[in-house]
């Protein structure tokens, strides 16, 4: 066996083994670690190419771990917490968390998000961008700067492409809004959230078939936005 | 069997618990241990030294806060060796004055702190203008204190002193000080002993009180000092028997019922007065209270008086007087009045200084008070010499000859005599005289006492000068006139005294009326208030209105909290502050802690408790019944500031008990909900273990069982946990500027699998403006919403989600076509753990509690009505201008 290598970092046993069990019969190999510690010596070692992580370790809390990792890989972090304020999901992944899950949730989900991240590495990797990006109804050429919603060219302005095009890179990743300010607007505006909001409502009018019912950039509540795979 | 003892009534033995309460504070009490003697020179200070070094071989922690040593070898002697605290110093006119660091005293907090010379009166500057006030705080700290004083500093018997040296002495000292002694110790020497002492330099004295002090000196003096030494450190001893069979269950032998009123007045007599009456109630061992009369309609106090006659209550405060201010028609009644009804016994008044006739027209005091005194015994007691000259000095007043209004006198009178002398031909003589009168009348209304009297004699001239013949002239032919020009004058006289009394009347109820008024405006004030810092700021307000100066309110915390906002003590203003509530009194300008202070501090006091204080910035001092009014003022806005206080707690009690009630009914309410899926999920797992025989469809089903039910099982801790965010009260709202159509969207696109095909129309208009609102809740609103239509409606059935803006209101409604809401049910469906009448479909009944509570915390409304289905209207106040965006 083969499959990419995920580090678990997880403390509760119950959770730990419910996770083995689905990811083993996916193909994943695992390595388990129950303190900040112990992940991070593995992390070291064994070079994974996941990370799954729990905030509430017995040693150090799993937000500063993250902020650590980050200071030495770009390996995806995915956290896994029964944290579910909004407060706390944007703080993780401006921590530098690449996602986010709250306790309780489904297999699938679970799986859904590893492959997307994994995805990203892949692609970060072979560092060829596709240019021509295809997510349901939606066409985005990258070179030609190009929209297409069902086969009719839509025009976006300038900042509703950027929008657009920054989601779609990060496709099945939620962004928050800060992400988004700061790389489309600029550092200064990190605080300026509704200025997505407002933007995204247009642009909703534009790539949607019913702006009130978006099927292709969802709104995460109080976090950000993802655009979804598929 | 044994025996309760029960107390007899009146059983003279006292009470136990009282005696053990005594005997605790007895040993928390600082002791406070005065050397003294009859002059300088006697050996005090040496002797208290002694005392000190015994202490430190004994291993006392004895510290000397302050001695003076006069350049005397022996007692510079004595210091060698002893641990001296450093002093404090104050720059006073290019030189340095020396002064007891108390705040160093307090840190360095000894068992015994040795301080000097009690009577001293400290650099301005200092906390307190005297030293003996920096002994009490060190007392009151805790600290034992050996100090040392002369006879001659004693306050009740400086008149006593004054009268046998003939030097007056200006640093006295409060008998009660001399009374808080825990020990006195007589440093006595013969008077030949010092005098030969004196000689030979060993007593050291002040140049600038050389000249004083020959006089001082003399053997005569001498004697007479130590007798009354002697005398006053045998009445301590008497104190302390007397204290000694209270202590012990003693019947006192004397009656304790006496109680002893003095007259006090603006005269200078007064002082000596009051501290005859002192001496009195010290043999008599009752209490006394020295009062003072505004008689109603007398015209308000000279300056001069007034700040004598605050001296005089001042002093008989310190003598140990309780002071009273009675208002009344007259001195006499008003006198009896309180004496009736307190208990008084005596009654001592100044002899009258004045002339006999004054009696014969306004009565006399002193035989009203005896004849209406009844079984109350009355003292004359002798005035001073010094009456005359004050007296005359307080009918000037302070301010300088004003010459307008004789002006406008002249002036009055110049244009009656013109209207006189145009109309003389019509006019009888007579009628001219009544028009001068008419000016005696304006004048005395509107220019005051000296104009009026002024245009009195100058109308008496001038009338006879123009038309009394011989005219132009001053002679009188016909004496009739004269009689004529007497009674011009009397009469002008007299109404120009009427008229002055009536505007004075009108002045001093004037001020009354303001300060009713003013504190009726506070009660008014501080009562519409419901919250602490509203009083506070109200209470600024008003007293700065009252007072017509800066006032700021302080918390009980110190500086953290001032009202009004940005206001505070500064620097050295906090001392006074601090000084103030902890000692329960007004400090700082004016007063005798840190009267240097530019801020007068009054403690809002209630009860045992300090609650703040009030500080005023007024330009000068200000005079006692202000002072007075201060107080009154500062405990009406403690009153105000206790009851919000206590409404507050009453209304935390109330919310704790709410909270309380809540929790019981959610937990008895939750348990069951926790229960059932929790049953359902271990019956299903363990079915799913232990059974080897079930088909793969069961299998299947079952699993889907357990899946559904922990997801209900979420959902209702979600809920659970929502409600109790939002029940708390803790939940402060992240308001955003959003657009209403993404957070619908958002919480459609949540329930997207639970929607599945059913039909959804929004009807969003373009323009609907950006709200300002928390997105997660305002989600969590309509998925609630949401969630309750597609439980209780068929899949069929479509709805609709519609939003308009009424009137500076967003208006969203969420219609069903389903069975709609029970009659009568529309406002319960709100409640929490109300459950609609549908069987079979479980819930803990808090989603629309939990949308009801959230559209509330906006500050919104949600409702329901049934309008072909069910129609749920959630009203939000659109507030504030949202922010543009640029493209």
């Amino acid at each position: 066996m083969n499959g990419p290598l995920i580090l678990i970092v997880e403390d509760e046993p119950q959770m730990l083994r419910f996770i083995r069990a689905s990811l083993g019969s996916h193909g994943y190999r695992l390595l388990e670690a129950g303190t900040a510690q112990e992940a991070t010596q593995l992390a070291t070692t064994h070079a994974p190419e996941l990370i799954l992580m729990d905030l509430g370790l017995p040693d150090m809390d799993g937000l500063e771990l993250t902020k650590q990792m980050r200071e030495w890989t770009r390996t995806p972090i995915i956290v896994i917490s029964a944290r579910g304020r909004e407060d706390d999901k944007v703080l993780a992944l401006d921590a530098g968390a690449d996602d986010y899950l709250t306790k309780p949730f489904g297999i699938n989900e679970l799986l859904a998000r590893i492959r997307v991240a994994l995805r990203h590495v892949r692609e970060a990797a072979s560092n060829v961008s596709e240019p021509v990006l295809t997510i349901r109804d939606l066409t985005l050429d990258l070179g030609k700067r190009q929209v297409l919603v069902s086969g009719k060219e839509v025009h976006l302005t300038p900042t509703e492409y950027k929008l657009l095009a920054l989601l779609a890179q990060h496709r099945g990743k939620v962004l928050t809004h800060r992400q988004i300010l700061k790389d489309v607007w600029g550092p200064a505006y990190a605080n300026q959230s509704h200025y997505v909001r407002v933007h995204m409502a247009e642009l909703r009018k534009k790539v949607e078939a019913d702006p009130a019912r978006p099927k292709l950039i969802v709104t995460e509540p109080g976090v950000g936005y993802r655009m979804r795979e598929d | 069997m044994p025996q309760e003892r029960i107390p007899a009534a009146g059983d003279p033995r006292p009470d136990p618990e009282a005696l053990l309460l005594r005997a605790k504070e007895e040993a928390k009490r600082a002791r406070l241990r005065i050397f003294f003697g009859f002059a300088p020179g006697v050996g005090k200070t040496y002797r208290m030294l002694q005392v000190a070094r015994e202490l430190v071989e004994q291993e006392v922690d004895v510290a000397v806060g302050l001695v003076e040593t006069h350049g005397r070898y022996e007692t510079a002697a004595l210091l060698l060796g002893m641990p001296l605290l450093p002093r404090r110093k104050f720059a006073y006119r290019g030189s340095v004055l020396e002064e007891l660091d108390v705040d160093g005293v307090l840190t360095r907090k000894p068992r015994v702190v040795l301080v000097d010379e009690l009577a001293h009166t400290n650099a301005p500057g200092s906390r307190h203008q005297k030293r003996w006030q920096d002994v009490m705080e060190l007392l009151d700290a805790g600290i034992d204190v050996y100090t040392t004083l002369n006879v001659q500093h004693l306050e009740s018997l400086n008149d006593v002193v004054a009268q046998i040296t003939g030097v007056r002495v200006r640093e006295t000292v409060p008998d009660a000080v001399l009374e808080r002694a825990d020990e006195i110790e007589l440093v006595d020497l013969a008077p030949e002993e010092l005098l030969v002492r004196l000689k030979e330099g060993k007593v050291y004295i002040a140049a600038q009180a050389e000249r004083a002090a020959t006089h001082f000196f003399r053997r005569g003096n001498l004697l007479a000092l130590r007798e009354l030494a002697l005398r006053q450190v045998a009445e301590h001893v008497d104190d302390d028997v007397l204290e000694y069979r209270e202590a012990h269950g003693v019947d006192a032998t004397w009656a304790t019922s006496e109680r002893i009123l003095v007259c006090v007045g603006p005269a200078p007599a007064s002082a000596r007065l009051v501290r005859a009456v002192r001496r009195m109630a010290t043999r008599l061992r009752g209490p006394w209270v020295a009062a003072y009369v505004e008689v109603s309609g007398r015209a308000p106090l000279a300056e001069v008086d007034r700040v004598r006659l605050e001296a005089h209550l001042a002093l008989a405060e310190s003598l140990g007087a309780s002071i009273v201010r009675l208002d009344g028609l007259g001195v006499g009644d008003a006198v009896l009045a309180y004496a009736r009804k307190h208990n008084v016994t005596r009654i001592v008044l100044g002899k009258p200084t004045h002339a006999r006739i004054w009696d014969r027209l306004r009565g006399s005091l002193l035989d009203e008070l005896v004849r209406g005194s009844g079984n109350i015994d009355v003292h004359v007691i002798s005035g001073d010499d010094e009456r005359t000259t004050p007296t005359e000095a307080a009918r000037v007043p302070g301010a300088s000859f004003e010459p307008r209004p004789y002006l406008l006198a002249s002036g009055l009178v110049a244009l009656m005599t013109a209207i006189g002398w145009g109309l003389r031909e019509a006019f009888h003589v007579p009628d001219v005289e009544m028009l001068y009168l008419v000016a005696v009348m304006f004048a005395a209304l509107r220019l005051g006492r000296g104009p009026s009297i002024f245009v009195a004699g100058l109308s008496v001239a001038t009338y006879d000068f123009f038309f009394v013949p011989p005219y132009y002239t001053l002679a009188v032919r016909d004496g009739r006139y004269l009689l004529t020009f007497t009674m011009m004058f009397g009469l002008g006289f007299v109404m120009s005294a009427l008229a002055t009394r009536v505007q004075r009347q009108e002045r001093a109820a004037r001020s009354r009326e303001e300060r009713t008024r003013a504190l009726y405006a506070l009660s008014r004030e501080l009562g519409g208030s419901q919250a602490e810092p509203e009083v506070a700021e109200a209470a600024a307000r008003q007293a700065a209105e009252a007072f017509g100066v800066p006032a700021v309110i302080v918390g009980e915390d110190g500086a953290e909290t001032a009202w009004p906002r940005g206001a505070a003590l500064q620097g050295s203003e906090h001392a006074v502050g601090k000084w103030a509530k902890e000692h329960r009194t007004l400090a700082g300008l004016g007063t005798a802690t840190l009267p240097g202070a530019k801020v007068l501090c009054a403690p809002l006091v209630v009860g045992n408790q300090v609650l703040g204080v009030l500080a005023l910035r007024p330009e000068a001092a200000l005079p006692h019944e202000q002072r007075t009014f201060l107080e009154t003022f500062a405990r009406q806005i403690a009153f105000a500031l206790e009851r919000v206080r206590l409404t507050e707690q009453a209304r935390q009690a109330a919310i704790k008990a709410k909270t309380e009630e809540l929790r019981s009914s959610l937990l008895s309410s939750v348990s069951h909900d926790l229960r059932t899926p929790l049953g359902v999920l271990t019956g299903t797992a363990s079915t799913l273990r232990d059974e080897a025989t079930l088909s793969p469809q069961t299998q299947r089903e079952l699993l889907d069982t357990m899946v559904e039910e922990a997801e209900r099982l979420e959902r209702l801790v979600k809920n659970l946990l929502d409600m109790t965010r939002l029940e708390g009260g803790e939940l402060a709202l992240k308001r955003e500027w959003v657009p209403l159509v993404e957070v619908v969207g958002s919480a459609l696109s949540h329930l997207e699998h639970l929607l599945g095909t059913r039909a959804v129309h929004t009807h969003l208009p373009d323009d609907l403006p950006l709200v300002s609102v928390d997105p997660v809740l305002l989600e969590q609103l309509f998925i609630n919403l949401l969630e309750n239509a597609i439980k209780y409606t068929p899949e069929s059935s479509p709805l609709t989600i519609r939003a308009r803006v009424e009137s500076a209101t967003l208006v969203v409604e969420l219609a069903d076509q389903g069975p709609g809401i029970a009659e009568g049910d529309e406002e319960r469906i709100f409640e929490r753990f109300y459950r609609g009448a549908h069987q079979g479909k479980s819930s803990a009944g808090l989603g629309l509690a939990i949308c009801r509570a959230i559209a509330e915390a906006h500050g919104g409304t949600l409702t329901a009505r049934n309008d072909g289905g069910a129609v749920f209207e959630f009203r939000l106040p659109l507030q504030g201008t949202p922010p543009t965006v640029e493209a």
